[in-house]
């Protein structure tokens, strides 16, 4: 099966006043259709760039794609005209942000935000898009859809406006769904419920998701494959099973610590990862998480890992004792 | 809505008490006295004939009974008659109110004309030569003063009017109704409004530049461009609605100053409006004359701020249903 997204080197800069800053330096990763992926990150991964990159939503000055492709059902997306990408967004590739009560617009109606989709796509009379928009509402677990289509986003709750956005993007029957940290900024009930919805409407709908997070925890149990990243560059990837089960990054390894866990004893402590994310624009030659890493010998301060195959098919790790310190244990 | 639109007229009223109190008192701290304007220019002046005179006006009594003479009779609608011309206080302020409000609201169809679009591509454009350009042209509008500019644009029709047709032509000083003769009319309004619009859209403009620049950085701005909408879509319907909230705010003032303040410019362009006369009645010290003006310009600036408010509860629902 060929892969319904395939990010090949990409690479994405953004120029300051203080330089140039590497977002997204070198990260290739498939997406096949119908499946969910996880990106994994610390904030100033390069996690959400990464994922704005595809939809091309990178403010230009001051963000710029430098290298790399963005192949999307065989197209590359860089090399698409304005008009051509317009079509892509919203019409092939649907994406879900963070912030559901500042990403709907306060002055416009909910049928509006949902229905204007379909007549940019699809040239829909405003007909069959309020009909496409009530279907669209009930679908995302909406009652009384015909009432809340008059509505205004300030008259709906964080997870009623995240379910919105969802069938924003589900509007035109997209093949992708990008969801950029869908449930940050909820409740912790309301995430589990939106995680759901998203899980069982991606199933349903067979619509791959590209799921952008900080939190391993909440990743593990929907996505099939995790991407791990880390200023800039993936350095672990591969099915959720060996990721989780076996992590062959030291990053990774420090992750799956510092996740709080309700079978664990409650005198366990939390482990956070040691240190502060490195500065982008001051990166050598080395491994950019050596400062932090338990694991560092003196290789790592002088050339990169590549993302290599470690354990199992299709587990890649970007260390160079990804075999050695699989033998470790997690909770060391 | 209707409820709102009650209540806020109701609490006008509070406001127009106060400026009337206001008025009256700093009316009759002003050193001066009217009855001596009239009766004496230089030369001697009999006092009886000034205690005749106050008598006549009413100025002989207490002031408690003067102001609640003002009050009572403008609330009745009545406005008394300027102590200056004589005639009724209504009758002076209808023949200047046309010319004002004609201007006022043609400055500010001219000052939204240019400010809105321009302000927005502006925004658009942040930091381009196109925005350098516009902000040139706002920031000269805002620093250059309008009687300059009015002087200025007369020449200039003076100078081009005489190079083209050989004779130089001026627009006439005599005003017209525009619905007696629209093209006299609009001949003799256009040069000021356009004068003083400029000057307006040039506030009004960066005030639509800054708001625009603030709503494209919001979230919902990425959203609709996430959802392929084409730009002028984005701009239009999402960004616009957004920031023109401060802007029409900043419209109503503007234009509730228009009215009566427009002094300096009718004295260039000679045109009899509100701002003349409020300077002749504050300098005659035609007590009644001025409140009557002061009251009227108080009225503006509510109903003003009253269509402001309901613009806004038009544009954000949030204030609709909050």
């Amino acid at each position: 099966m060929s892969a319904l997204l395939d990010v090949r080197n990409l690479h994405t800069e953004f120029r300051t006043g203080a330089g140039v800053v590497r977002a997204v330096d070198g990260v290739s990763y498939t997406v096949d259709p119908g499946e969910t992926v996880a990106i994994v990150g610390e904030s100033g991964s390069g996690k959400s760039v990464g994922a704005m990159s595809i939809l091309r939503l990178i403010p230009d000055p001051p963000g710029r794609i430098t290298e790399g492709q963005i192949l999307f059902a065989g197209r590359d997306l860089v090399g698409l005209s304005p008009d051509e990408m317009r079509k892509v967004r919203g019409g092939e590739i649907g994406m879900v942000f963070q912030e559901p009560m500042t990403s709907l617009n306060p002055v416009l109606t909910i049928g509006r935000q949902i229905t204007e989709t379909l007549e940019q796509h699809r040239g829909a009379d405003r007909a069959t898009a309020d009909r496409r928009a009530v279907e669209l509402l009930s679908l995302v677990g909406i009652s009384d859809p015909e009432r809340r289509l008059r509505q205004y986003p300030h008259q709906l709750s964080g997870g009623m406006r995240q379910r919105i956005m969802i069938a924003v993007a589900l509007t035109c029957e997209p093949k992708l769904i990008i969801a950029d940290e869908p449930t940050t900024a909820l409740d912790v009930t309301i995430q589990a419920q939106i995680l759901e919805l998203m899980a069982e409407l991606t199933r349903r709908l067979n619509v791959a998701l590209v799921i952008i997070t900080h939190n391993l925890g909440v990743v593990a149990r929907y996505a099939q494959r995790v991407n791990v990243m880390y200023a800039g560059r993936l350095v672990e990837s591969g099915p959720a099973a060996a990721v989780y089960g076996d992590p062959r990054h030291p990053y990774t390894m420090a992750l799956l610590r510092s996740v709080p866990r309700l079978d664990k004893p409650r005198q366990a402590r939390l482990d956070p990862v040691d240190g502060q994310p490195p500065d982008l624009m001051r990166l050598d030659g080395g491994c950019a998480f050596r400062p932090r890493c338990r694991f560092a010998i003196a290789v790592c301060a002088t050339s990169r890992p590549a993302l290599e195959p470690a354990g199992t098919a299709g587990h890649m790790s970007a260390c160079f004792r990804r075999d050695e310190i699989a033998a470790a244990p997690v909770a060391a | 809505m209707y409820r709102y639109i009650l209540n806020r007229l109701l609490l006008s009223i509070p406001t127009l008490i106060g400026a009337a109190a206001l008025v009256f008192i700093l009316m009759r701290m002003i050193p001066g006295d009217i009855c001596v304007v009239r009766l004496g220019s230089g030369g001697s002046i009999n006092p009886a004939s000034v205690a005749n005179c106050h008598a006549q006006l009413g100025l002989d009594r207490s002031l408690f009974l003067q102001f609640v003479d003002f009050i009572v009779g403008f609330a009745a609608g009545d406005f008394g008659t300027s102590m200056w011309s004589g005639k009724p206080v209504i009758q002076e302020i209808a023949t200047r109110i046309p010319v004002s409000l004609e201007i006022a609201l043609l400055a500010t169809i001219v000052a939204v004309l240019i400010a809105i679009p321009l302000g927005t591509i502006s925004a658009l454009h942040q930091n381009s030569w196109l925005d350098h350009v516009v902000r040139t042209v706002a920031i000269a509008g805002i620093a250059t003063p309008s009687f300059w500019l009015g002087i200025m644009s007369i020449l200039m029709v003076l100078e081009v009017s005489h190079l083209v047709t050989g004779a130089p032509w001026m627009p006439p000083i005599d005003y017209v109704s525009l619905w007696d003769d629209p093209l006299r009319n609009l001949s003799i309004v256009i040069l000021p409004a356009v004068t003083i619009g400029y000057r307006y859209s040039a506030v009004t403009m960066r005030m639509t530049r800054s708001a625009m620049l603030e709503v494209l950085r919001e979230d919902y701005i990425r959203t609709a461009r996430a959802k392929g909408l084409v730009e002028h879509l984005v701009v239009n319907r999402h960004a616009l609605q957004n920031a023109l909230l401060p802007v029409v705010t900043l419209i109503g003032i503007e234009f509730a100053f228009l009215i009566g303040g427009l002094v300096v410019t009718e004295q260039v362009f000679n045109l009899n409006g509100i701002g003349r006369l409020f300077v002749l009645a504050v300098q005659n010290q035609d007590y009644t004359l001025t409140q009557a003006l002061v009251m009227l310009t108080v009225a503006i600036f509510v109903v003003t701020n009253l269509v402001v408010d309901v613009l806004y509860a038009w544009l954000d629902p949030r204030i609709r249903f909050g």
